[in-house]
Order: structure tokens, then C-alpha cells, then sequence
């Protein structure tokens, strides 16, 4: 039976959508860019090589938590063994790749963006979307979306090893302090980023202060959840330029780990 | 400074109708509204559409312009493309009763299942203290115009007319936000109802909503994220729900 | 069609959904009874969702020496004296306790340091008074009225299974006729605009909350809905109408682009520093300050500016005097030669607020202005003229039960009552009278039920009653309703409109009159179902009654005062001070006759210094000092 705007009722109106704009560039923009760094990633966290030069390791490893780490890239020590799976190693990125995943997966924002694009649910506002049956997130496994917080949680974590990682890369190859190079600034960039996606998330807004029924009663709550809410305005493009930043901060990694170009110096 | 302005125009009722050519005068400044209501005077006096304030205040003229749910009062003609042919449709999330017109009861039926501002027993007129920042979240919610364009865009129930049923819509998620919120409302339940009763859930913040709203209501983002959250408190964090019995903080749950 | 009418009985039906209409509706369930509301539009779009401003209310939250007698006293003066004293003591004494309840219901106030309602400064009030929700009041007020409504419902339904046991919406239903048997009210007749299909309602009480008449007019602030629908139901019904001349011209409507004329700009822009200047740059308003009110305005800019950040030393700007007096200004000042290529004036707010402020503190304004006539207020100046914005006149009621004068179950409240706002009425009144007195209407129709009980209709009465819907589609004289409402305004506003002459009222009585002969023979196209055509049909009818009563009431009094300005009668005069102008319909035309205005009691009197009074009243009046 038809249903939606085809419904029995209301006006008989045979396109999908009239919208004359190209509401359809979005989708396919964000379908273009979110595929691409799936590759990309994927290939990086099965590649388990090329991830750490002394003093800079990729984002994708890090902590690299299992013995097959290659020396010095383990900031939390090697707590995990080496596994294989159909004789072939586990690559260590897979150990924790799940949480910043998991982070982005349950995102408010990336929610939109792929339930618009990916599933067409809808593809753009006021375009029919082509599923017959919709429960949205009620029911497994979309409901598990209601982990968001935990995600965040595990992402702040994350953001402070990261942050660490960029601390450290203020040394040189021989690990002595006080020296800077493009390096140390692509890690200082990634932490930064990472941190303000996590700061403007809606989750992180309303732990700080969002959920408290009376502001006036907590000021610097109140206070905090106002800047929060000034980066919740930007999560989007934070949530963009972050993911640009990993994956620029990981190739960097790859290509002066592989030779390929050098971490140039600045003192 | 008049232009030949082509309209296509939705005529018809609930059994059948269409699109209709149509030519009109428009003059600088002019909004959609004004055209159709040359149109009305000169050419089709019983064109069915429905409009009250004409400045953006009621939201009564709520249609589909391009394909796009508006307000035909707040949509300049100007905006439009000199040989551009604007598309008047009636909303398609309700049915049509005639014309531009369509049948909205859906929404007051909601507006019935949410329950209603409860003030403390005890506050006597005139004795209620609130602080401005405490009621501003409120406030924004209670721009709503009741245009319903929210309602018309979201594909929850534009696409899927059996979830009428289960599911209130953004307009009656920002009232439940607005009465969370609320400093002073007693009423403890709204998380759960929201989810249980309301359909929260079936929301999947695709913010089509927040896109349309002729208020700048930021719906998504201020009223149905932070009632995901509320609702993940009572509901779906066992840490907090384990803290809320233990400590029943008022205030916070 | 007649004998498939749909029929309904209740005890009391309210006409209007606006403020008034819905506070009555609160107060008649409240009282035990059921009640039937119908509004023209959808529910909760009411035009009381226009009023931007705030609600005048001397609850003294602000400056605490404002009380009910300093608010009746501004609301006197606003209306030059010529207020039924009794309705604003009343208004002045209950508004407070009507806000004060609406936060009760759920209505979220803009609030002070201490948390109490803020209060806002506005024409004619001497002290802040207006309690406000940013330029969005009235939207607040409506909003907040129907979520009453249903909490009432729901408890409805909790108590008697149905959730509209007690209180119906009939949205989208116009009211024709208010029925009559035995002398008393017995209903009313009407059809759904939906469908065009006839509905009885048989109630012995009915409560008028129309709102008002802009759209007799061409230049207006008021939507559709305006068209004296409960002015002229009232007249037909044998009602009277009081003091039909005086229009309220909002000095400051938008003029430009011509799509959005007449459209409101607050008069908050004004109470939070806008000034009014002309092409020259001349702040004018310093030069129409009329003698009444030389102690309380500021006579030069210092002073002027200084008042808004010290109100205990200085006197008010010039920006603030009551609306006809702006208006007035504007129009002289235009008509001078000195208003702007659109016909209007400047209004600058951006030179006085940072940009920040103007976006919180008139935000739907900056949104208006920015939108529709793409000029950004925090930049730039507004070009601002008056547009007809409120009828001062309307049903002649008592002022206690809000009982229409001569029609026994006939109630009236809100902008379709008379006698409150005199000849004038103060920013900010209207939002508490529609409180005030919606709710004394819905007391006085409850107690009239409870002891008049049921008036059957007669089927008779309905026959005729369902005549007059079909009518239109049998005439055949090729007459247009858009062509003859377009006629009509173009009539009131030439020639009984801001400024008023003796050759030109005449002229327009004439014209009204050909008018009305010629819309027995508008042609209706198309059907009955959503017809626009056929529902103006009955408005026009409405708004022809309203414009020949106002245009017989600006005839006979030969002064001017308030919003009634007589060009040939320039000055304000004590004698027809004691006069109000009576309207009634005798089935073929409206009637105009003078009646004596009830003497203002002695306590009342005594309120007031008695040189102030000197100007408004005549030695004899003085002399008696009030009734006792």
C-alpha cells in the first residue's frame, strides 16, 4: 500500500520531491569524503607497519598495546599478545580503533550525516526516502546509538594519549627534549581538533551542565555550558576538520616513517 | 516594476487534483503570499489557502514552495529566478483538504497527549522567583509559531504514515524539552514519557526540522539531542541511574 | 442544506479565540460549565499573537511606586477622559493578579535580578510596567491560554473520559448570526470554512471576543481575521456599539516594501531608546508635545537622552506620548514635505543600542525588518508611518459582567468591547484588558446561565438564520467581494481615516451606503467547500456595518480627541468630552445617537490634581467634584 506522501488523503502529487535545488550534492559530497577515509583507514589499520618514527606515532596505533609494537611506540606498555586470525597477524590498531570509531559511529552529527546519505533516510529534507518501514532508533541495534556517552567518555581517554603523543614529539629522533618540527605540529593540530570535536559534542554539553535544571543555582556550570554550547554550534565542522586531521596526521606518520619525506626540524 | 511571474499551482481536494499553470503580476517586494492572493482576486476567487498575520507571526501560511516547506508570507518573490516557474504545493505530510490548505488535526491531537505545565501545590500567584538564565532554554522553545513545518518536513512521519500514531513530532518534542526544563514544573516523568509514550526514539536527528523552522528554532540541537541525553540518564546509564537512587538529587533527574 | 445541519448545545459559546475569548472560555469551565470556543482561524492564531510589546500590569516589580491608581490614571489620560471609569479602575486593579496567574498556567516572563517578572517602559505609562516575553508578548499570552485550555481538557478527560466533555474547539467556523428567542440569546449559526456545511450552536449565553476592525481599512496592522465580525453579530443582534469614531492609528507601521505596509513595529523600539526623525535629521517629536502633557515630556534632547538611564530626574522623551499623539506628528510631518520617498518617517534604534542588544531585546523586529524589507536594524534606520491598528469603540457593555447593553445572554470582551480605552488606548492595555475583562465575561456569562437556564431556538429563527448562508449563491449580479472590500477601504481610509473632515465623512456615508446596495449582488464562484470568495462575502458585510457606524460617530462629534481628529475641529472640547456616540441597526441602516458618559466617581476623581483635570473637564463638571 502506498504510504508516506503517497499516502490515501493527501494531495495526489506524483514526483518524490519538487525541490529544484541540488539537494542531492550533499549526500553525495558526504557519501565521497566519509567513503574515502573508510579505505583509507581501513588499509592504514590493516597495513600495521610505517606507524611509528621516533618521536612521532600515528594516531591510528596509538597506544599500541601489544607486544608485536615496534620499540618505544607503546606508551601504556604491552598488556596484549600477538594474535592471529587465519594466520594472519592482528594488527594492533584493531585493538583500539573500536573507541574513536565507536566515538564518531554514535556521534549526533555523523548520525545525520550518514543516516541522510548512506541509508537515504531520509537522503534530504522534504525528498521521500525510498524505505517502507522506518522505527528509527528504538530498537537494536540502532538503539545502541544511546551509548554515545560512553563512546565520549573513552574519547576523552583517547584524547589525552593523543595530546601525550604530541607532548612527547618535542623531541628529536634521539629523544632528547626542547626540539620542535612539522611533526610536533601535526600531532599539536590532531590533539587540538580532537579535543574541540569532544568539547562541542551534545553529550559533553549536557554532562557539563545541559542536564541541571536550574543554571542559576550552579554558576560555573552555567558558565562552562555556555562556551560548550558555542563549540556545539561548530560540532559539524569540527567533527570534519578532526577526521581530515587523524588521517593527514597518520599519512604524515606513514611517509616520514617510510622514508619517504623527512620531519623537518625547526630547532 | 511589476514582473510576469509562472506559477504552478496544487488545486484539488483529498480524492484527486494537480498542478496548474498560471501567470501572475508580482511587484517589487512582494512575498508569495501577496501573489497568491492576486491570484485569488483576479483569477481564481475560490483558491483555498490559509493565512492570518502575513508578517511571520502565526504560521498559518505553511505550503510547499519549490518543494521546500515555508512560510508563503516570509518568501520573497525576489528570491526567485527571473524565468524561475515557483512550484505551490499543500504540505505532504497531511492530508489535503483543499487547494493549499491541509488538514493539521494531527498536531492538536498531540498537543492533547502531552501533559501539561505543572506548577508547584504550594506557589501562590505572583510568589514565583526565576532566574532569566534559568528560563531562557524555555523561552527559545516558546517562539514556536505552531507552523508546523517541522512536522511537515520530518520523514518519520512525511514517509511513514503509521507512525502518526506513535510519534509526536518535533513541535511536541521542544514543548516536552521546554517543560524539562522548566524551573519550576514538578512533573518528573517527561524523560520517560518522551521515549516511551512520545517516540523520541524514532528520531533520527537528520535536523530537517531545525532546517525549516521559521522561528531559527534550533530544534535538533537544543531541544531533541539534550531529551536524547535526559532520556540516556533515566533510561540507558546505569552508572546515573544507580547515582539517582541513591542520592535522589532533585534538580538534576 | 437545512436539513442536515449539524447542532450542538452548550452553555455558553465563546466567539473569538484570541486572548479575551480564551480567558473567558478558562473562567466559564472553571465555573462548571461547558463551553464551545470558535475561532474564524486555526486554534492559537488568533491576532492577539501580534501583540509585540508586553502587558500593562502595575505590579511594581520594577519601580515599586507604581500601583493600580498611578495605571488607572495613565490609562485615563491616555484616553482623554472619555474611559468608562469604571472599566479602568477595574483593568487597573486586576491586571496584576491576571499575569501573576498565566505564570501559574506556565507562561515564562522575561524575569528581573530578583526573579520576578521585568517590566518595561512604554507610551503613557509613567512607570515601567509591561511585563514582557522579548517583542513576542501576545504570542506568549495566546500560547499560553491554550495550553491552559487543554491542561483543562486533559483533566476532562481524566475525570469525565472525554477530553472535550466541557471545552470544544471549533477552529475554522464562522459565526453569521447570534440567535434570539423570547428576547434573550439562543444560540448562533454559522458554517465550517472546511466544508461550507451549516452548524446551530444552541447556548443561551454568548461571549463576543472578536478583536477588532483594521481590515475595514487599506493600510493596517491587522490580518484577515480584523473584519468587526462580533461589532456588526452585535448590532444585529440589537446590541449597541459606543463610540465608533476613535481608531487607534499605530504611529509606527512599516511603509515600505508596499507587501508588508501597515505591519507593526513595536513600540518597544521607542521605549528602548528608538528616536523618530525626519528627512532634515530633526528629532520632531519635541515640537508636537501638547500643553496636557508639558510637565511629564522632555522639551530638549539632553533631558531626553538622559531619561533613560535616570527616570527619577528627568522627564520622558517626546517618543513616548500616547499613540494618536505620535501618529499625528508622523502624519503632519509627512504631509510637510518632510517624510521620506516612501511616505513615511525614520525610526532609529541602531544608534542608540549596541547591536547585541537590539537582536535580545527586539528580536522578532530585527527578524522583520531584516527578512522582509531586507534593512538591518542594528544598522540602519526604519522608515516607519501610521497604520490602523486598534478600535477604541466597540459593544456597549457593562462594565462589571462584561453584559452587552439590551441583549440579555449577549457578553462582550476585549477589543470588540467599548468604553475601556476611551478615546485612545495606552501601549499595553489591550493585553490586560483582554485578561481583565475575558474573564469578568466568562464570570458574567457563567452566573447568567446559572440562573436564566436554557432558551430553546426556535426553528424559525434557524430558517432565516440559514437563508442568509445559501443567499450568495443564488445572487447573479457579477459583483466581486475582492473588488468591493478593496472599494471599501479605499473609502475609510480617504476619507475617515487619521484626519478627518465634515465634507469628507459625508462624502464616505454616501459611498459606504452604494457600497452595501452593491454587495446584494456579489457572485459567489465555485462551491461551498474552502471557499475564500464566499467567506468574504460575510465580512465584507461585517466591515460595510463597522465603517457606516464609524463614519456616522466621526460625523457628529465636532472635535477632536484621541483618535478622532476633525481637521475642521482642531481642539479638544469639554463639553463633548461628556458625550459618547451610541451605534445601532435598525435592519436597513446604523443610527447614531449621543448619550451622557457616566460621571467619574468621587474616589476616582479625587485620584487625579485637580488642574489636571481642568483641561479635560468643563467648570461644572469640577465644580461637582464626581458622583458619589
Amino acid at each position: 500500500m502506498a504510504t508516506g506522501v503517497f499516502s490515501s488523503g493527501r494531495a495526489k502529487i506524483s514526483e518524490r520531491t519538487l525541490r529544484t535545488d541540488r539537494w542531492w550534492l550533499q549526500p553525495a559530497f558526504t557519501v565521497l569524503v566519509l567513503f574515502s577515509f573508510i579505505v583509507y583507514a581501513t588499509f592504514r589499520a590493516f597495513e600495521n607497519a610505517h606507524y611509528f618514527v621516533e618521536p612521532l606515532i600515528s594516531p591510528f596505533y596509538s597506544p599500541c598495546l601489544s607486544t608485536g609494537c615496534v620499540t618505544g611506540s607503546s606508551l601504556l606498555g604491552q598488556p596484549l599478545g600477538v594474535y592471529h586470525i587465519f594466520g594472519m597477524m592482528i594488527s594492533p590498531s584493531l585493538f583500539i580503533l573500536i573507541f574513536p570509531l565507536g566515538f564518531r559511529l554514535t556521534c549526533y552529527y555523523y548520525r545525520k550525516a550518514y543516516y541522510r546519505s548512506f541509508w537515504f533516510s531520509p537522503p534530504a529534507c522534504a525528498v521521500a526516502e525510498p524505505h517502507s518501514k522506518y522505527t528509527g532508533e528504538t530498537r537494536a541495534p540502532l538503539i545502541m546509538q544511546n551509548a554515545h556517552r560512553w563512546f565520549f567518555y573513552a574519547g576523552c581517554v583517547f584524547n589525552v594519549i593523543l595530546t601525550v603523543d604530541a607532548i612527547l614529539a618535542f623531541r628529536n629522533e634521539h629523544n632528547q627534549w626542547g626540539h620542535m618540527s612539522v611533526g610536533t605540529l601535526v600531532l599539536l593540530a590532531n590533539a587540538t581538533f580532537l579535543w574541540l570535536y569532544s568539547a562541542s559534542c551534545h553529550t559533553c554539553r549536557h554532562t557539563i551542565g545541559g542536564r541541571l535544571r536550574n543554571f542559576s543555582a550552579h554558576p560555573i556550570r552555567y558558565k562552562l555550558w555556555t562556551y560548550v554550547s558555542i563549540l556545539n554550534h561548530k560540532h559539524q565542522n569540527f567533527a570534519w576538520v578532526s577526521l581530515f586531521g587523524v588521517a593527514l596526521a597518520d599519512l604524515y606518520v606513514r611517509q616520514v616513517s617510510a622514508g619517504s619525506i623527512t620531519n623537518l626540524y625547526f630547532f | 516594476m511589476a514582473r510576469k511571474l509562472n506559477l504552478r499551482i496544487w488545486r484539488g481536494n483529498s480524492v484527486d487534483g494537480g498542478l496548474q499553470n498560471i501567470t501572475v503580476d508580482a511587484n517589487e517586494g512582494e512575498v508569495v503570499l501577496d501573489v497568491i492572493h492576486r491570484v485569488q482576486a483576479e483569477q481564481m476567487n475560490d483558491l483555498a489557502v490559509r493565512w492570518n498575520c502575513k508578517a511571520g507571526k502565526c504560521g498559518s501560511c505553511s505550503m510547499e514552495i519549490n518543494g521546500k516547506p515555508r512560510l508563503a508570507c516570509m518568501t520573497q518573490v525576489a528570491s526567485f529566478e527571473e524565468d524561475e516557474t515557483i512550484t505551490l504545493t499543500p504540505l505532504r505530510a497531511f492530508p489535503v483538504i483543499k487547494d493549499l490548505v491541509t488538514d493539521v488535526s494531527f498536531n492538536y491531537k498531540k498537543a492533547m497527549e502531552i501533559p501539561a505545565y505543572e506548577a508547584p501545590a504550594n506557589l501562590k500567584p505572583g510568589e514565583a522567583r526565576m532566574q532569566q538564565v534559568d528560563v531562557e532554554r524555555s523561552q527559545e522553545f516558546r517562539k514556536c509559531i505552531e507552523c508546523f513545518l517541522c512536522q511537515d518536513t520530518c520523514h518519520v512521519i512525511r514517509d511513514h504514515e503509521e507512525n502518526k500514531k506513535s510519534f509526536a513530532g518535533p513541535r511536541f518534542f521542544i514543548r516536552i524539552a521546554e517543560l524539562d526544563m522548566h524551573p519550576l514544573d514538578t512533573l518528573r516523568n517527561r524523560k520517560q514519557k518522551a521515549q516511551e509514550e512520545h517516540g523520541l526514539g524514532m528520531c533520527n536527528i537528520t535536523k530537517c526540522c531545525t532546517e525549516v523552522c521559521p522561528e531559527h528554532i534550533r530544534i535538533t540541537d537544543n531541544a531533541i539531542i539534550p531529551m536524547k541525553e535526559r532520556v540516556v540518564d533515566v533510561k540507558y546509564d546505569p552508572a546515573r541511574w544507580l547515582g539517582s537512587k541513591i542520592r535522589k538529587r532533585d534538580g538534576i533527574l | 442544506m437545512t436539513n442536515s445541519i449539524e447542532r450542538y448545545k452548550y452553555d455558553i459559546l465563546v466567539i473569538g479565540a484570541g486572548g479575551a475569548g480564551l480567558r473567558a472560555a478558562v473562567e466559564a469551565r472553571e465555573a462548571g460549565l461547558k463551553v464551545a470556543i470558535i475561532c474564524k482561524s486555526l486554534f492559537g492564531k488568533a491576532h492577539t499573537v501580534m501583540a509585540e510589546g508586553g502587558v500593562a500590569a502595575s505590579m511594581g516589580n520594577v519601580n515599586d511606586s507604581d500601583n493600580w491608581m498611578v495605571h488607572f490614571r495613565d490609562t485615563m489620560r491616555g484616553g482623554k477622559f472619555l474611559n468608562h471609569y469604571r472599566m479602568a479602575e477595574l483593568h487597573a486593579k486586576e491586571a496584576p493578579e491576571r499575569v501573576w496567574e498565566l505564570e501559574v498556567w506556565g507562561a515564562l516572563f522575561d524575569r528581573t535580578e530578583e526573579g520576578k517578572i521585568s517590566q518595561r517602559n512604554f507610551g503613557g505609562h509613567e512607570y515601567p510596567r509591561l511585563a514582557h516575553v522579548g517583542d513576542r508578548t501576545g504570542l506568549e499570552l495566546i500560547r499560553t491560554m491554550q495550553q491552559r485550555i487543554v491542561a483543562l481538557q486533559q483533566k476532562d478527560a481524566r475525570d469525565h473520559g472525554d477530553a472535550e466533555s466541557f471545552i470544544k474547539v471549533f477552529a475554522e467556523l464562522t459565526i453569521t448570526d447570534i440567535l434570539k428567542d423570547n428576547g434573550k440569546v439562543s444560540g448562533a449559526y454559522g458554517y465550517w470554512r472546511e466544508s461550507g456545511a451549516e452548524v446551530l450552536f444552541e447556548a443561551p449565553a454568548v461571549v463576543l471576543a472578536t478583536g477588532g476592525v483594521g481590515k475595514t481599512f487599506k493600510i493596517t496592522s491587522n490580518s484577515w481575521e480584523g473584519t468587526g465580525d462580533g461589532h456588526a453579530l452585535a448590532l444585529k443582534a440589537g446590541g449597541n456599539l459606543v463610540d465608533m469614531e476613535f481608531l487607534q492609528f499605530h504611529p509606527t507601521g512599516m511603509v515600505w516594501p508596499p507587501s508588508v505596509r501597515g505591519l507593526l513595529v513595536t513600540e518597544s523600539v521607542r521605549g528602548d531608546g528608538g528616536v523618530l526623525t525626519n528627512t532634515d535629521g530633526i528629532r520632531f517629536m519635541f515640537n508636537y508635545i501638547p500643553e496636557v502633557f508639558k510637565a511629564i515630556y522632555a522639551d530638549n534632547e539632553a533631558e531626553a537622552d538622559r531619561w533613560y538611564n535616570d527616570q527619577a530626574n528627568n522627564r520622558r522623551p517626546p517618543e513616548l506620548l500616547p499613540r494618536d499623539e505620535v501618529a499625528r506628528a508622523i502624519n503632519s510631518e509627512v504631509k510637510a514635505g518632510r517624510g521620506t520617498e516612501h511616505g513615511g518617517v525614520y525610526l532609529d534604534v541602531s544608534k542608540r543600542l549596541p547591536a547585541d542588544v537590539i537582536k535580545k531585546k527586539l528580536p522578532s523586529m530585527w527578524h522583520q525588518f531584516y527578512e522582509l524589507a531586507g534593512v538591518d536594524i542594528t544598522k540602519e534606520a526604519m522608515e516607519v508611518g501610521p497604520t490602523c491598528h486598534y478600535v477604541m469603540g466597540g459593544v456597549e457593555v457593562d462594565p462589571d459582567s462584561a453584559a452587552a447593553v439590551n441583549v440579555p445572554g449577549l457578553f462582550a470582551a476585549g477589543e470588540v468591547a467599548g468604553g475601556m480605552h476611551g478615546s485612545n488606548r495606552l501601549g499595553g492595555n489591550s493585553l490586560s484588558d483582554l485578561l481583565v475583562f475575558g474573564r469578568r465575561a466568562g464570570i458574567g456569562a457563567a452566573e447568567y446561565v446559572k440562573s436564566n437556564g436554557a432558551n430553546p431556538v426556535n426553528e424559525a429563527t434557524i430558517k432565516s438564520a440559514a437563508e442568509k448562508i445559501e443567499k450568495p449563491f443564488t445572487q447573479t449580479g457579477g459583483e466581486n467581494p475582492y473588488a468591493l472590500h478593496q472599494e471599501l477601504q479605499e473609502v475609510t481610509h480617504n476619507l475617515v481615516g487619521i484626519i478627518r473632515t465634515r465634507a469628507e465623512i459625508e462624502s464616505a456615508i454616501v459611498k459606504i451606503a452604494d457600497i452595501r446596495k452593491r454587495s446584494a449582488n456579489v457572485t459567489v464562484s465555485g462551491d461551498r467547500q474552502f471557499n475564500p470568495g464566499f467567506h468574504l462575502i460575510f465580512d465584507l458585510d461585517n466591515m460595510l456595518l463597522v465603517a457606516e457606524s464609524t463614519a456616522k460617530s466621526a460625523l457628529l462629534r465636532e472635535e477632536s480627541r484621541g483618535g478622532h481628529t476633525r481637521d475642521d475641529f482642531p481642539g479638544m472640547n469639554a463639553q463633548w468630552r461628556q458625550v459618547n456616540h451610541i451605534s445601532s441597526f435598525d435592519g436597513s441602516q446604523v443610527n447614531v445617537k449621543s448619550q451622557k458618559l457616566p460621571m467619574i466617581r468621587k474616589d476616582l476623581f479625587d485620584l487625579f490634581d485637580i488642574h489636571e483635570l481642568e483641561k479635560y473637564m468643563t467648570p461644572e463638571e469640577i465644580s461637582k467634584g464626581g458622583s458619589n
